[in-house]
């Protein structure tokens, strides 16, 4: 196993020296890109040995035939699966990627003004990379993480927002990635940079989606910088085929007094494992971690955080709930890190998990690293079926089985999906969540 | 008019694992009465309010439930809520993220749903709350919180009186519905339940304290010891509980 695990690293490490020479990109990036497939070379595909992979284990995504996806010419499959999904009602800019390709003719990018802007990537990085060139890698580092060093060696592109000092984005920018992926191995590699300056404020909201269903692997990496004071709400969404590899970064800074949510809906893929560093580098500022997995069959979502406290008096505050049915899995592990000078840190982590079946499982692992002394850090964790004595008073009340039992499933989703504070995003995450338990016979007693 | 019986319970024995509660327990209860039952704590009260409502796990191994005519405990418990049994429950339980008018409507609409007549809206149910909240002088933004989450005993108390208001059953179990509540509340709660009663509808007060069926005047009151009635008697029989206390009317 390692041996193959091996002969993935090394079929990816030769894809990168073949395809080098290829893209439109600035002189400065490509030193940055070597650096991304040597980090990734050095560290391999991580194994269950690796404390941050105890519960996850990678080694179908290392024995992948890789081959990286290409630019397909957009069909109405596409445009179709917009059309049919939630996101469709959701107003704002719309970004659209199609195997890691912008695809112009999908998105919409309204007129916007205060000096704000909303790019693709890669066309930024071709006309004006200066801003990219300052930010890009500075908050997804490629120690300690493969997958964002492979991300660094690889991306195709991505969003690129920047909201300047004091600007406020009115309506949310969507960030949809559809891969039309047709082949076992195929490498999806999106990239995104947010940066939202001082006093700024912006809703993001990212959805991976697919239109059809074979093992193919997404790795994406999006950054986030939060200035000072700046508020920030980044909505991400994965539901991608269920034969499908999710893997994603999500990395940020956030400035002194900021207030930034991170949430993370996780629907669909067979491992899907979201990676969410922190890095609270200004005083007094607010972050919520929130996150919300369905899992049924086989299939396994992790979410791994590292919330940094290096400043004080800042407050993470992280809620994580999973339903679980069938044999699948639910991995949290929490990692805070509040540094010597982070005193009045207020850390909370909370975890829970809700089992339909008995062969689901939930691991949960919290982790402290503490080095101020005058600091709050909680975590709770439950791991349980639906509550019997619930379940009783609704019945009592005239409610079936079934129905009572949604009602709670719905209320123990709605926990997590309440904290989603842009309207219409919120409206779209409940209905498709809603929709997607009632469509599960299990919760229906069938 | 010969009574109608609402509630016939013949000879019961009913309890868990191997521990028996119920023991030969019978009681029947006529359409337009109101019947208190008392008893040491651990007699068995809250287990026949359980058994009645339908909760799991009480094995039932003599004696019959009448309910309406039918055998009461054939029926799951959504099937006995929507033919019109009503338990308020000694511990209402919270139920976080279910919000409470949500639940409310889609309990009285399922009962609705089963005596063929056609939901409510929302408008239509919101006047209809607003109706029924005046009954019980209910604060109002109880409804917009989740179910029982937060609530202060004496709200769960009078919020469980409350869904009784909207509900409307045909046989209401109040398990203590008493404790918790102070004594203005205790009034308004017990006012309440008294305009709730119908001809066609009765009442089991399941309750410690005379206190109570001063505002809630019972046509019988039984006392319950070692899981059966070993006494009946009309609203004097309460008082004579109060004066005497339990040991001298079990030792009759
Ligand atoms: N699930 C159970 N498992 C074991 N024992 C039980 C169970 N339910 C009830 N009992 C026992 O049965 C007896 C009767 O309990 P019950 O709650 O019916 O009493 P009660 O009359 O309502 O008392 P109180 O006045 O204190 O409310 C008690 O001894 C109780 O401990
Ligand atoms: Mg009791």
């Amino acid at each position: 196993m390692t041996l193959k695990a091996n002969i993935g690293t090394e079929s990816l490490v030769k894809i990168f020296s073949q395809s080098e020479a290829a893209s439109l990109q600035p002189r400065w990036l490509a030193p940055v890109r070597k650096a991304g497939i040597a980090s990734f070379a050095a560290l391999g595909f991580p194994k269950l040995s690796d404390e941050d992979w105890r519960f996850t284990n990678v080694s179908s995504i290392a024995q992948l035939p890789f081959t990286l996806a290409t630019q397909v010419a957009v069909n109405g499959a596409e445009s179709k699966l917009i059309a049919e999904s939630v996101f469709d009602k959701l107003p704002g800019h719309r970004l659209v990627f199609v195997n890691g390709f912008f695809c112009a003719k999908l998105s919409n990018i309204k007129p916007v003004s205060g000096g704000v802007r909303i790019e693709n990537l890669s066309a930024t990085l071709a006309n004006d990379s200066a801003l990219i060139e300052k930010h890009l890698g500075k908050y997804a580092h490629t120690a300690n993480n493969t997958f964002a060093s492979l991300n660094q060696a690889f991306f195709t592109d991505g969003a690129f927002i920047f909201v300047p000092k004091g600007v406020e984005v009115a309506e949310p920018v969507q960030l949809i990635y559809i891969s039309s992926a047709k082949q076992i191995g195929e490498t999806i590699l999106p990239r995104n940079l947010i940066i939202a300056e001082a006093n700024s404020k912006l809703t993001v909201v990212e959805s991976y989606l697919s239109t059809g269903n074979v093992a193919y692997f997404t790795n994406a990496v999006t950054e986030i910088f939060a200035g000072d004071n700046a508020n920030v709400e980044h909505v991400k969404l994965q539901d991608e085929a269920t034969d499908a590899y999710h893997i994603a970064t999500i990395a940020g800074e956030f400035g002194r007094a900021s207030n930034v949510s991170v949430h993370s809906i996780a629907l669909g893929a067979k491992i899907s494992r979201n990676n969410i560093r922190t890095n609270l580098a200004g005083e007094g500022l607010e972050c919520i971690l929130n996150g919300l997995y369905l899992t049924k069959d086989e299939q396994l979502a992790d979410h791994h955080m590292i919330v940094e406290h290096a400043q004080p008096h800042c407050a993470s505050h992280e809620y994580f709930n999973g339903i679980l049915d069938d044999k699948s899995k639910g991995v949290f592990h929490g990692r805070i890190l509040v540094r010597e000078i982070a005193q009045k840190t207020d850390a909370k982590q909370t975890n829970k998990n809700l089992l339909l079946s008995d062969d689901a499982t939930a691991d949960t692992k919290p982790q402290l690293e503490i080095y101020a002394d005058d600091v709050k850090c909680t975590h709770g964790a439950t791991i349980g079926q639906l509550n019997a004595e619930s379940i009783f008073y609704l019945r009592s009340r005239g409610m079936s089985l079934d129905t009572a039992k949604q009602m709670l499933i719905h209320a123990f989703a709605g926990e997590i999906i309440e904290r989603i504070k842009c309207e219409p995003a919120r409206e779209v995450i409940d209905k498709l969540v809603w929709d997607r338990l009632e469509a599960h016979p299990h919760l229906l007693g069938k | 008019m010969s009574k109608q019986p609402i509630l016939e319970i013949k000879n019961l024995h009913a309890g868990v694992e191997n521990k028996k509660i119920l023991k030969g327990f019978s009681l029947t209860i006529n359409a337009g009465e109101v019947h208190a039952l008392m008893g040491l704590n651990g007699s068995g009260k809250s287990t026949l309010a359980a058994i009645l409502a339908g909760r799991d796990g009480y094995e039932v191994t003599e004696g019959t439930v009448t309910y309406l005519g039918k055998d009461l405990l054939e029926l799951d418990p959504e099937e006995r809520a929507r033919e019109g049994v009503f338990l308020a429950f000694q511990y209402p339980v919270e139920i976080p993220g279910v919000n409470s008018t949500y639940f409310l409507k889609a309990a009285l609409n399922e009962i609705r749903k089963h005596h063929g007549l056609q939901e409510l809206d929302a408008i239509e149910f919101l006047a209809l709350v607003k109706d029924k909240i005046k009954l019980l002088d209910l604060n109002e933004d109880l409804l917009k919180r989740s179910v029982n989450e937060g609530f202060s005993g004496g709200e769960k108390k009078r919020a469980e009186i409350f869904q009784m208001a909207v509900l409307e059953p045909k046989l209401a179990i109040l398990d203590e519905t008493d404790s918790g509540l102070d004594i203005d509340a205790l009034k308004i709660v017990s006012s309440g339940v008294n305009k709730l009663r119908r001809p066609d509808s009765c009442q089991l007060v399941i309750t410690h304290y005379q206190r109570l069926l001063n505002h809630i005047i019972p046509d019988f009151v039984h006392v319950m010891a070692d899981g059966r009635i070993v006494k009946s008697g009309g609203k004097e029989l309460a008082l004579e509980l109060e004066a005497n206390g339990y040991e001298a009317i079990l030792k009759q």
